[in-house]
């Protein structure tokens, strides 16, 4: 008899609550019982109320059992779990449990289900099928496949991706780049991280795709620091894929410095240059004049995940789900006071109430939920009576709201939104670049404003004029952050008024 | 690439031999302040101005992206250092209340620093801190006053 495989997340967010510690008892259990297991670091499935979720391969599929401690590794192997055994901590097979069976996995399809670092792994499970076939297409033939496939970028702008790419193609050949923006810091997101750590070669292959449509030969992985586990993996998976070599495109990591501009893709671009990351006037578009002044594109990693499956299945398969101008799958992110947390990838249209009842099962305190925030520090609070919005691109912003990186974070009723709206300010003042004055001043003096409006000094005065302040930082601001600052302080104010001293 | 630990010990020196690892490159800075500050828990003076010559760039240029940069220490770290997310994800489960407390347990305590940060990506199993670059969830004041008397017993 073949070993045992047993799976064991090595995500951070899985070791954060002892997955390492789980992984050494079960090694050491198999060992004392002279069994033979063959342990698997996969990364996570993104259920993170179950994590360390461990799995057992068995001939009907894979069983799940956590959240595991340590400590019950020794009732594991008791209740047989190694053949799929009954266990308090069991769950059935991983791919029926609901959370999980219903998702739309295109792009994390394979997270959580291969080990992230073995490139055979990946190809067997559908890895470099569309890195193939994209070899065989003329650039142009790729970039229009793209652009059928409806794919918009999902940083948060959702610019359309083959437009872009179009652009970059259309540029005279020359050193051309792709870059991958890794500097994930909305609060309330996690799907970047979790696909480097779990699926690394699927970022890899979306560039390499890029880099054949539009005649770049070389990609940079932007980093944040904060991330220190998909950092390395990335390394190592870079170094894999280089050996490997399945296409002749090569990759470069550089890991950020710990500033949310960072994010905005001029300012990333500065930073990949060694400077300051201050954000560039536009135009010209990275598209034609991006990292050292060469045409580049500059996607999200999220964007060029969903790349490899596009090329392999054909851009319809991909189109076919989603609404409206919103096409595909969007990796949602449950955060904040939520009973399940996790990743919920899911085809655009469904509403913010389906996720966040019926994937999150409401708030992990079990007091009422009293506002979302969708879209990261820079999106609208949603009032937990509003929850009917489907998300979609068009959708959400007719409701004053954004998707912005598909983070969904929840609050109970404890929620302070003055505070909320002051701390909106405040992020702002610590992470503006400085560049341009609405943004720079705008917070710092927006922060001092709800400061007075929180202590009850002339409230209505001063609301007054922290609604003044965020219609100049929208309209006067060089980027999203101080253009879209006022989104989460003035939703808070709207939805919110007696947070505010108003009736 | 060479384990860092056989870089001279030197801070000028060191930070040489990691600018030429990267071929010089300015725009490779970002890197090399990083790897610098990994051996040495900080940039010192003599550092940047060996990167500045190696780089052939200016000294206020390296300082104003020292400075820009949230990462970069010009004075040695304590000897443990904790981050605790302070953004919005883990200010729901708690993250304030959990950061006056630990201001508190850690007022006067030279060897263990407390830094704020915004975000670590673990927004599903806040509050959240990176201990030493390790990643924690689910903190509590109770599980923060344990992870310091565990660092405290190591210091």
């Amino acid at each position: 008899m073949s070993a045992v495989r047993i799976f064991v997340p090595v995500d951070a967010a899985a070791q954060s609550v002892g997955a390492n510690e789980v992984a050494a008892a079960i090694a050491r259990e198999a060992a004392q019982r002279g069994i033979a297991i063959e342990l698997v670091r996969n990364g996570s499935r993104g259920m993170f109320w179950l994590e360390p979720l461990v799995e057992v391969e068995t001939a009907t599929g894979r069983m799940a059992y956590g959240p595991v401690a340590p400590d019950d590794v020794a009732s594991l192997f008791d209740a047989g779990f190694l053949a799929g055994g009954t266990h308090p901590l069991g769950h059935g097979l991983t791919a029926a449990i609901p959370y999980f069976a219903k998702q739309e996995r295109l792009s994390f399809a394979r997270c959580g289900v291969i080990d992230p670092l073995d490139l055979a792994d990946y190809e067997a499970h559908g890895g470099l099928a569309g890195l193939h076939r994209a070899l065989t297409m003329q650039p142009q033939d790729v970039v229009a496949e793209i652009t059928d496939s409806g794919l918009r970028g999902r940083g948060g702008a959702g610019f359309p991706t083959g437009i872009k790419w179009q652009t970059a193609l259309e540029q005279p050949a020359g050193q051309k780049y792709v870059c991958a923006n890794a500097d994930e810091g909305d609060s309330g997101t996690f799907a970047d991280r979790m696909l480097m750590e779990g699926d690394p070669f699927s970022l890899i292959e979306g560039m390499a795709i890029a880099g054949h449509a539009i005649g770049a030969d070389t990609g940079y992985i932007y980093i944040r620091s904060e991330y220190p586990h998909a950092v390395a993996t990335m390394h190592r998976a870079a170094a894999i894929w280089h050996d490997a070599a399945p296409s002749p495109f090569r990759i470069e990591i550089r890991v950020g410095g710990g500033a949310y501009i960072c994010g905005e893709e001029s300012a990333m671009l500065e930073s990949l240059e060694g400077k300051r990351g201050q954000v560039r006037a536009k135009p010209p578009i990275p598209a034609i004049s991006g990292l050292f002044g060469k045409p580049t594109v500059v996607n999200n990693v999220l964007t060029l995940a969903a790349v490899g499956d596009i090329m392999a299945k054909g851009a319809a398969h991909y189109r076919d789900f989603g609404m409206g101008r919103s096409r595909g799958t969007q990796a949602f992110q449950l955060a904040g006071d939520v009973a399940r947390g996790g990743l919920v990838e899911k085809a655009f249209g469904v509403t913010l109430r389906e996720l966040v009842e019926d994937f999150g099962g409401g708030t992990r305190s079990g007091k009422p939920l009293r506002a979302v925030q969708a879209g990261g520090p820079l999106g609208a609070y949603i009032p937990a009576s509003a929850l009917d919005v489907a998300m979609d691109y068009e959708a959400l912003a007719a409701a004053g709201a954004m998707l912005g990186h598909g983070g969904i974070v929840l609050f109970n009723d404890s929620v302070d939104m003055a505070k909320m709206a002051r701390f909106a300010f405040e992020f702002c003042a610590i992470e503006s670049c400085g560049k341009c004055t609405p943004c720079r001043i705008g917070a710092v003096r927006g922060r001092e404003v709800m400061d007075k409006v929180i202590a009850g000094e002339d409230r209505a005065s001063n609301l007054a004029l922290v609604e003044d302040l965020c219609e100049i930082m929208t309209d006067g601001s060089l980027c999203a952050m101080g253009g879209l600052t006022p989104m989460p302080v003035l939703s808070a104010l709207r939805h919110f008024p007696e947070d505010f001293g108003r009736e | 690439m060479p384990a860092v630990s056989t870089f001279p010990d030197t801070q000028d020196a060191a930070a040489r031999a990691i600018c030429a690892q990267h071929g010089n490159r300015p725009d490779a800075l970002l890197e090399i302040l990083h790897e610098t500050q990994s051996q040495f828990g900080f940039l010192s003076d003599d550092a940047l101005k060996a990167i500045a010559h190696a780089l052939n760039i200016s000294r206020a240029e390296i300082h104003g992206v020292v400075t820009f940069y949230h990462d970069f220490r010009r004075e040695a770290p304590p000897g443990h250092v904790i981050r605790l997310c302070r953004a919005e994800a883990c200010q729901a489960v708690g993250a304030e209340a959990l950061a006056h407390h630990a201001e508190k347990r850690l007022a006067g305590n030279p060897s263990v620093g407390l830094e704020a940060v915004y975000c670590l990506g673990n927004c599903a199993l806040g509050p959240a801190a990176l201990v030493d670059g390790e990643l924690k969830a689910r903190l509590t004041p109770a599980a923060f006053d344990a992870l310091v008397a565990e660092l405290e017993a190591k210091a």
